[in-house]
């Protein structure tokens, strides 16, 4: 691919050699949260309609509150959608996160009690997988996430990269087929989060599994993705769906290209007045209280 | 040795050094208390005569019974009251206030209710430790990081793996420091109810030395149970610093 390709919601040219099939789909999605002590509600999400395709990048962007991360636990299955349905690989999702997603989340979620090596194959040995196989693939996570050297360390002698690096691990060596992140490194450094973006395209690329990334980086969405979804002030809607059109072979290089900055501001343009508008939302929340 | 330890073991020499003096030249009279080094020998001879191991037995008997059953059942008690708010809103004033009770003083009801066996020794002790107990799993649960528990439902958990695998380890340190209340707790109050009325067990044993003026073994049994509680704590204590130091607290 040369040039990056803008397009709207409308369907977009397929790109080469990616699949077209649909992974993840949801239809009508709201959520919506009861008022506390006897409040209004809050509707917090949708209606969203979207389709994940199969081993695409997905991010998704939006001003602070706009629901991204109540998005990801209605895709994740850890909370039901108030309206609409969500399906994974064409079976609808109730009650319980289904085989095959894996979430890292932005909070440093490791378990301080456990090794990095027994932190990484903790859903490996819940699922009863053999002892040889369980090895072989905590491993290959270590190495990937570049952790060899720390597997018998305790997260507490990590740093917040290398602790995040370890949930990274631990999701991988799950081989998930969708991977939802919620703004995982939102916690780290700028330098760092370059890095680790990419090594989440390395792993993206190397696993082949389909990934939605929730950030609030501009930059970062445009870099690592295939296709941005822009969300509103709340009650979250995707705006507009931007299509990159990078190569899957891409890094951290493609900032110095002229077409990045082109996709960057065309996700401000769009995005600089639902950030106003929430910030709106949470002076009037502020002055309510 | 650390300079806090090398102080701490100064003092403590000093101190019993101090008193084996004072002993020994009779500043201190006999009938008041006893030189250490007469402690220590009436501790051997303690420690040598069969009887003491049954009072022994006993009251250790008591205090793992009380013990087990305040860890356990706090433990339970303070997980179902954290996952029913209504519940615990209406019992908190009564646990907080709770250690303001002299819970002693319903040693003679409880005899009344549950006979002069061991019963009424093991429900004081219980009573008096379990709370602590419940108190500690409700603090350590509380500050289980939500982001903890959304792992454990995407790992697909069930909720006593949840329990056991997730919530327990994250809440230990908490729990930790409940237990080793409910540890001492227990001790007291078995030792105690076995002063005020028992006709066996350690407790029991050092008032019937008071009562007939044999300091020599009054002090060498409290000389004992002092050991043992230390010995027991410094276990717990030890165990406790490991998981710290991993978690980097």
């Amino acid at each position: 691919m040369s040039a990056a390709a803008l397009a709207e919601v409308a369907p977009p040219p397929p790109q080469a050699g990616a699949a077209e099939a649909v992974h993840a789909r949801l239809r009508g999605v709201t959520r919506v949260y009861p008022g506390r002590a006897g409040g209004p509600e809050v509707h917090a999400l949708g209606p969203i309609d979207m389709d994940l395709r199969q081993g695409e990048f997905f991010s998704v962007v939006g001003p602070s509150g706009c629901g991204k991360s109540t998005l990801l636990d209605v895709l994740s299955g850890l909370a039901p959608p108030t309206e609409g349905s969500v399906e994974f690989e064409g079976a609808r999702i109730a009650g319980q996160v289904p085989d095959g997603v894996g979430v890292v989340f932005q909070e440093d979620a490791s378990f301080p009690w456990l090794s990095v090596e027994d932190n990484v194959a903790f859903g490996l040995r819940r699922e009863g997988v053999d002892a040889a196989e369980t090895r072989r693939r905590v491993d290959f996570a270590l190495g990937f996430m570049g952790l060899r050297d720390f597997r018998r360390a305790y997260p507490s002698q990590l740093s917040g990269g290398m602790r995040q690096r370890v949930c990274i691990a631990r999701t991988l060596v799950m081989q998930p087929r969708l991977i939802l992140l919620d703004e995982p490194f939102g916690a780290l450094d700028q330098q760092t989060r370059l890095l680790m973006g990419d090594e989440l395209l390395r792993l993206w690329r190397e696993t082949g599994a389909t990934v939605m990334l929730i950030t609030h980086a501009l930059d970062e969405a445009n870099l690592l993705s295939d296709r941005i979804g822009v969300m509103s002030a709340r009650p979250g809607r995707f705006i507009e769906i931007v299509e990159t059109g990078w190569d899957r072979a891409r890094d951290s290089s493609l900032a110095e290209r002229p077409e990045f900055g082109a996709v960057t501001s065309r996700l401000w343009t769009r995005l600089r007045g639902e950030s106003l508008r929430a910030l709106g939302q949470g002076a009037q929340a502020e002055a309510a209280r | 040795m650390s300079p806090a330890a090398i102080l701490r073991t100064v003092v403590l020499a000093g101190a019993v050094a101090a008193l084996e003096i004072a002993c020994r030249t009779g500043a201190i009279p006999p009938t008041m208390v006893v030189a250490p080094s007469t402690m220590l020998v009436g501790a051997v001879e303690a420690l040598d005569d069969p009887e003491f191991w049954r009072h022994f037995g006993v009251t250790v008997e008591a205090v793992a019974i009380a013990m087990s059953i305040a860890i356990v059942g706090g433990f339970c008690t303070g997980f179902m009251l954290t996952r029913i708010p209504p519940l615990r809103r209406a019992v908190s004033p009564f646990l907080a206030s709770y250690y303001s009770i002299p819970h002693l003083a319903f040693y003679p009801l409880l005899i009344v209710i549950f006979g002069l066996g061991r019963a009424p020794l093991i429900v004081l002790a219980t009573l008096f430790a379990m709370v602590a107990m419940i108190l500690a799993t409700m603090a350590g649960l509380d500050r289980v990081p939500p982001v903890l528990a959304r792992t454990a439902r995407i790992h697909r958990l069930s909720l006593l793996s949840e329990i056991w695998q997730v919530r327990l380890p994250a809440a230990a340190p908490h729990i930790l420091s409940g237990l080793k209340l409910a540890v001492a707790y227990s001790f007291i109050g078995v030792i105690a109810g076995e002063f005020i009325m028992s006709t066996e067990g350690i407790g029991h044993e050092i008032a019937y030395a008071y009562d007939n003026f044999n300091n020599r073994r009054m002090y060498a049994l409290i000389l004992i149970v002092l050991a043992l509680v230390t010995t027991f704590n410094m276990t717990v204590f030890a165990w406790e610093r490991r998981m710290l130091k991993r978690r980097g607290l």
